[in-house]
């Protein structure tokens, strides 16, 4: 069929480029990968986005192995291990080719100047990926205040939290979950 | 091949096999729940296989971070390298990702199944808002002080307002941006080497 072809193609272009984007680690994607799979190509609605991606959190391994789902939501089995193909291959091609060169360039002082420069960048892209996941997740205007105040006060509970003691994440996540089945309905 | 060095006799003298290292990363990728997976990957490679000292460890996960891709695959790849070359990395990268794409098959199948059911509707929309705030703990904790330099702010703010407000492509936003933070952060030896920025406002 040329239309799942075409779609396979297209989250080939879009995951393939985001593997080799991700400067500082696969969360520095996630606006991109927001706006691009929802109001780009449409292949999930934003509240599926901020879904998709929690369910990442729960699952051993790499957390962002999520952009299977998205994969499979657009073009089905195909597309579950052509994006998980795209997002992982580009990159770790990179890394093996360059770590090989990289050995003999292991005290040169631009190595330093790279990663201090992109430093404040990818934190940037972090504080847009939680816009980009909290602006459905944990304020939607869609959903009545107290809604707004129990997934907001979900987040907050969380952060102050993990600052306070080492919990497993998954544990809280998994918490939250429970409390949302009970409160949210 | 890492070099065993005399003094470091921890350090495996012969490489391990192939299967041997897809199990070793088998194994983190299907018990590291909840993250922090290159604290999981240093658990195995320095303290239980010895495969790598903790310094050599540090020097492949600087590459790997500075690399784009995942941290914790970018030193799967490096680490499984250097113990056996291309089909070592391939068995490193597999062993952590393939664990958790199968738990994934299955949440996502559960997820396509049951979304619009309203119990795991309420459900999801806490394990989602949960998921907000891991990120912004995470973002806070590796911003740290960077949210009060200046010189980062510099950085932090325009990237933020390009890419999560004004949809500004993140490739054209890391082609604008970072050169100049680089150059920002370029070698002592070459900003002596030009007097003509030495007022620049950094230190």
């Amino acid at each position: 069929m040329p239309e799942t072809i075409k779609e396979l193609i297209e989250l080939l272009n879009v995951f393939a480029m985001l593997s080799l984007m991700a400067v500082g680690g696969g969360t520095a994607v996630i606006p991109q990968m927001e706006h691009e799979t929802v109001a780009v190509h449409h292949w999930v609605t934003s509240t599926q986005f901020a879904s998709i991606y929690s369910l990442g959190q729960l699952a051993p391994g790499p957390n962002m192995s999520m952009v299977g789902i998205i994969g499979y939501h657009a073009a089905g089995a195909a597309g579950f291990f052509l994006v998980l193909f795209a997002f992982y291959f580009p990159a770790c091609m990179l890394t093996y080719v360059v770590s090989h060169i990289w050995d003999s360039y292991r005290d040169n002082p631009w190595r330093d100047a790279v990663q201090r420069g992109l430093a404040p960048i990818t934190i940037g892209l972090m504080l847009a990926g939680v816009y980009a996941v909290g602006k459905t997740a944990s304020f939607n205007p869609d959903r009545p205040l107290w809604f707004n105040g129990v997934t907001l006060g979900f987040g907050l509970a969380i952060v102050l939290l993990l600052f306070w003691k080492r919990i497993n994440p998954a544990i809280l996540i998994l918490a939250c979950g429970a409390i949302g089945w009970y409160v949210l309905r | 091949m890492p070099q065993p060095i005399a003094n470091e006799p921890n350090v495996a003298a012969s490489p391990p096999s192939v299967g041997k290292i897809f199990t070793a990363f088998a194994l983190i990728g299907i018990s590291s729940f909840g993250g922090g997976l290159v604290a999981y990957l240093r658990d195995v490679v320095v303290d239980r296989e010895h495969w790598l000292t903790g310094e050599e460890f540090l020097g492949a996960l600087e590459i790997g971070q500075t690399l784009p891709g995942l941290n914790s695959t970018n030193v799967a790849i490096i680490v499984g390298r250097k113990l056996r070359g291309p089909r070592g990395a391939a068995a490193a990268a597999l062993g952590l990702i393939l664990p958790g794409m199968a738990v994934l098959i299955v949440l996502g199948l559960l997820y396509v199944r049951f979304h619009t059911n309203p119990d795991v509707a309420a459900a999801l929309a806490g394990v989602a808002a949960a998921a907000v705030g891991l990120l912004l703990q995470v973002t806070l904790k590796i911003g740290g002080r960077s949210f009060l330099r200046p010189k980062d702010l510099m950085f932090i703010i325009p990237t933020f307002l390009m890419v999560g407000v004004f949809h500004v492509s993140l490739a054209a936003t890391l082609f604008l941006l970072a050169p100049i933070a680089i150059w920002l952060n370029r070698p002592e030896s070459l900003k002596k080497k030009a007097p003509a920025h030495a007022s620049d406002p950094e230190r």
